[in-house]
């Protein structure tokens, strides 16, 4: 019975395969040429789709913003430390200390952690253990901000205030949580970069007789170096341009940060919690810290895209 | 079977394609629809935006009203007070929503305003705090960052967590006005961008004192007494209690049909009895 199974499948293969080669040619003789220029047009309608809502938003940001930098000047903007918008003073210098500080401790303590847990995935777990780790960083990845956020209000911040003082709502807090939400970013790609490293490498490293530490920190590292790069600063750019759990957790005072346990708002904060309720130029202020904020996503891009050339050039990766 | 793998890849394409624009049609037809029954006796849908301090006021009134008239949808959607004035001034939403007065420049844009409640706005602590009584004055100095510890009030020796609205804020507008007295409130404070926010803060939070709504006060936080005056609705309607505000629904030009009918529910007894049982103040 098997067998006759068998047959059958493999005579309709056989008869699937005929068909499909016979359409082809068929088409390809007759209607073919305008059917591939209708689905070029619509690929192509979709690119430009793609292009077009890019360039709308760009531009919509940019104007929305651009004239209240021009009337406050770029300077002030940047640097005042007074923002009281209803008052008519727009200085954003407070959160972009804000943002600096949280994205740093963030990534002053996630970056070892993701770093170390990647190079143990490639060179050390057994392989369904890696595996298993990949499934759940995937997942750690998959969990919406905003629920990073409400688990770090309900159990980061009363931590923070019995243990540590003050009213929990600090940059700590928010840099915690921040780490956790790069790690992934930050262990998928520099394990990508790390298993990418050819073996040779490694194998001629250890047949000089260093040993697996040795050739991990003198060999592997430093071939991955251009991708690890690219980890910490997509992981830096995801902490940027984070905001929901940001938001909930940093208590968003308007002042430069004194210590680890001081209030702070961020850039991406600012926007979201004023939005609501803002009207004129106190909006159009929030338009330009969109402005700003993008300025700094396109360097931050631009450097991505100089250390993956760096690697290029230099044959790692 | 290369050809046959790009020709299901460029099929699957279309197909996407032609669902998004189906959707996109079909969203349309919807709008249309919806548009056409609104100037018939009250079926069809409107669309009420805006402060989030008035939405749950909204919600029990369309709920209500759409009990008494099946036929009619009520579409309620939060935002802020400022996104409600936008949207019914660009005619996305049917009524805007606010709990603050309208600024010269919005309300030279052709709102009718209509005040449907009142609202007190409570000054509340952690149900621990052994404070119970606060003067204006003594509240505005905290705002300042003048007054640190509560020990400088009789209460525990603690620095005090000051928790605030997010600036452009009904409620923080109408704090700044009645209380602060036009001097600016220290940047040192936390900032809470909802109602409900403060006071998940203050509940948890032994230290903190913040302001919400008197209407969304519940078990879970302490309320200060003002000047020796309780937060009651009886308060505020007397006058005694000072720090109150007025919630706004707003029409572009005079509300017609089934809008109309609707701000009539609301500013009926019954309308007002519901207002009422939230927690706010009627207007009449």
């Amino acid at each position: 019975m098997n067998n006759r199974t068998q047959e059958i499948t493999a005579g309709t293969m056989e008869a699937a395969k005929l068909w499909a080669i016979r359409s082809i040619i068929r088409k390809n003789s007759t209607s073919g040429l305008n059917r591939d220029k209708l689905v070029e047009m619509i690929l192509m309608l979709s690119a430009a789709i793609f292009i077009l809502a890019i360039v709308v938003i760009s531009l919509f940001i940019i104007i929305r913003g651009l004239p209240l930098i021009y009337k406050v000047g770029i300077a002030d903007f940047l640097l005042q430390l007074e923002w009281n918008p209803t008052a008519g003073s727009f200085g954003i210098g407070t959160m972009l200390a804000g943002t600096l500080a949280v994205t740093l401790t963030a990534l002053l303590w996630a970056v070892p952690l993701g770093l170390a847990t990647s190079i143990f995935m490639v060179e050390l777990a057994p392989i369904r253990i890696g595996k298993l780790m990949g499934s759940l960083i995937e997942l750690l990845a998959g969990i919406p901000s905003v629920v990073y956020g409400f688990f770090g209000l309900i159990v980061i911040v009363p931590f923070i205030r019995n243990y540590l003082g003050g009213s929990g709502l600090s940059v700590l807090t928010g840099a915690i949580i921040l780490g956790v939400m790069i790690l992934p970013t930050i262990i998928n790609i520099s394990r990508d970069a790390i298993a990418a490293v050819p073996l040779d490498y490694k194998v001629g490293s250890l047949a000089l007789g260093a040993s697996h530490f040795q050739s991990i920190r003198r060999v592997i590292l430093p071939a991955a170096r251009s991708g690890i790069i690219t980890a910490i600063i997509l992981g830096m750019g995801r902490a940027i341009g984070e905001t929901m759990a940001v938001v909930m957790v940093t208590g968003n005072s308007t002042i430069i940060p004194h210590s680890m346990l001081s209030s702070t708002r961020t850039m991406t904060s600012n926007i979201v919690l004023e939005m609501g309720y803002a009207s004129g130029d106190h909006q159009a202020a929030l338009f330009a810290t969109g402005v700003i904020l993008f300025i700094f996503i396109i360097i931050l891009n631009l450097v991505v895209n100089l250390s993956l050339k760096a690697g290029k050039k230099y044959g790692a990766n | 079977m290369e050809y046959v793998k790009r020709r299901r890849l460029t099929s699957f394409v279309l197909l996407g394609f032609l669902l998004v624009i189906a959707g996109l049609v079909a969203g349309c037809g919807q709008q249309e629809v919806a548009d056409k029954t609104e100037n018939k006796q009250l079926s069809g849908t409107i669309t009420v935006a805006g402060s989030t301090s008035v939405q749950p006021f909204s919600d029990v009134l369309a709920e209500e009203f759409i009990k008494n008239h099946p036929g009619v949808q009520i579409d309620v959607q939060g935002g802020g007070s400022s996104q409600g004035i936008q949207a019914t001034v660009s005619g996305a939403a049917d009524i805007g929503a606010s709990s603050r007065e309208l600024k010269p420049e919005e309300k030279s844009q052709g709102l009718v305003e209509t005040t449907i409640a009142l609202d007190g706005i409570a000054i509340i602590v952690h149900p621990s705090n052994s404070v119970s009584d606060i003067t204006v004055e003594d509240l505005r100095n905290i705002y300042l960052g003048n007054i640190k510890n509560w020990k400088e009030l009789g209460g525990k020796d603690s620095p005090i967590t000051v928790v605030c609205r997010e600036a452009g804020s009904g409620t923080r507008g109408a704090f700044e006005e009645l209380i602060m007295n036009k001097e600016n409130i220290s940047n040192q404070v936390v900032i809470q961008p909802s109602t409900g926010a403060v006071k998940t803060t203050v509940a948890g939070d032994e230290k903190a004192i913040g302001f919400v709504s008197m209407a969304s006060v519940d078990k879970d936080v302490k309320t200060l007494k003002i000047d020796g005056v309780e937060a009651s609705v009886a308060n505020v309607k007397n006058g005694s209690y000072k720090i109150s505000r007025p919630f706004l629904y707003l029409t572009k030009g005079e509300a017609q049909g089934l809008t109309q009918a609707f701000i009539d529910f609301v500013l009926s007894d019954e309308g007002q009895a519901l207002v009422q049982e939230e927690g706010a103040i009627t207007v009449k």
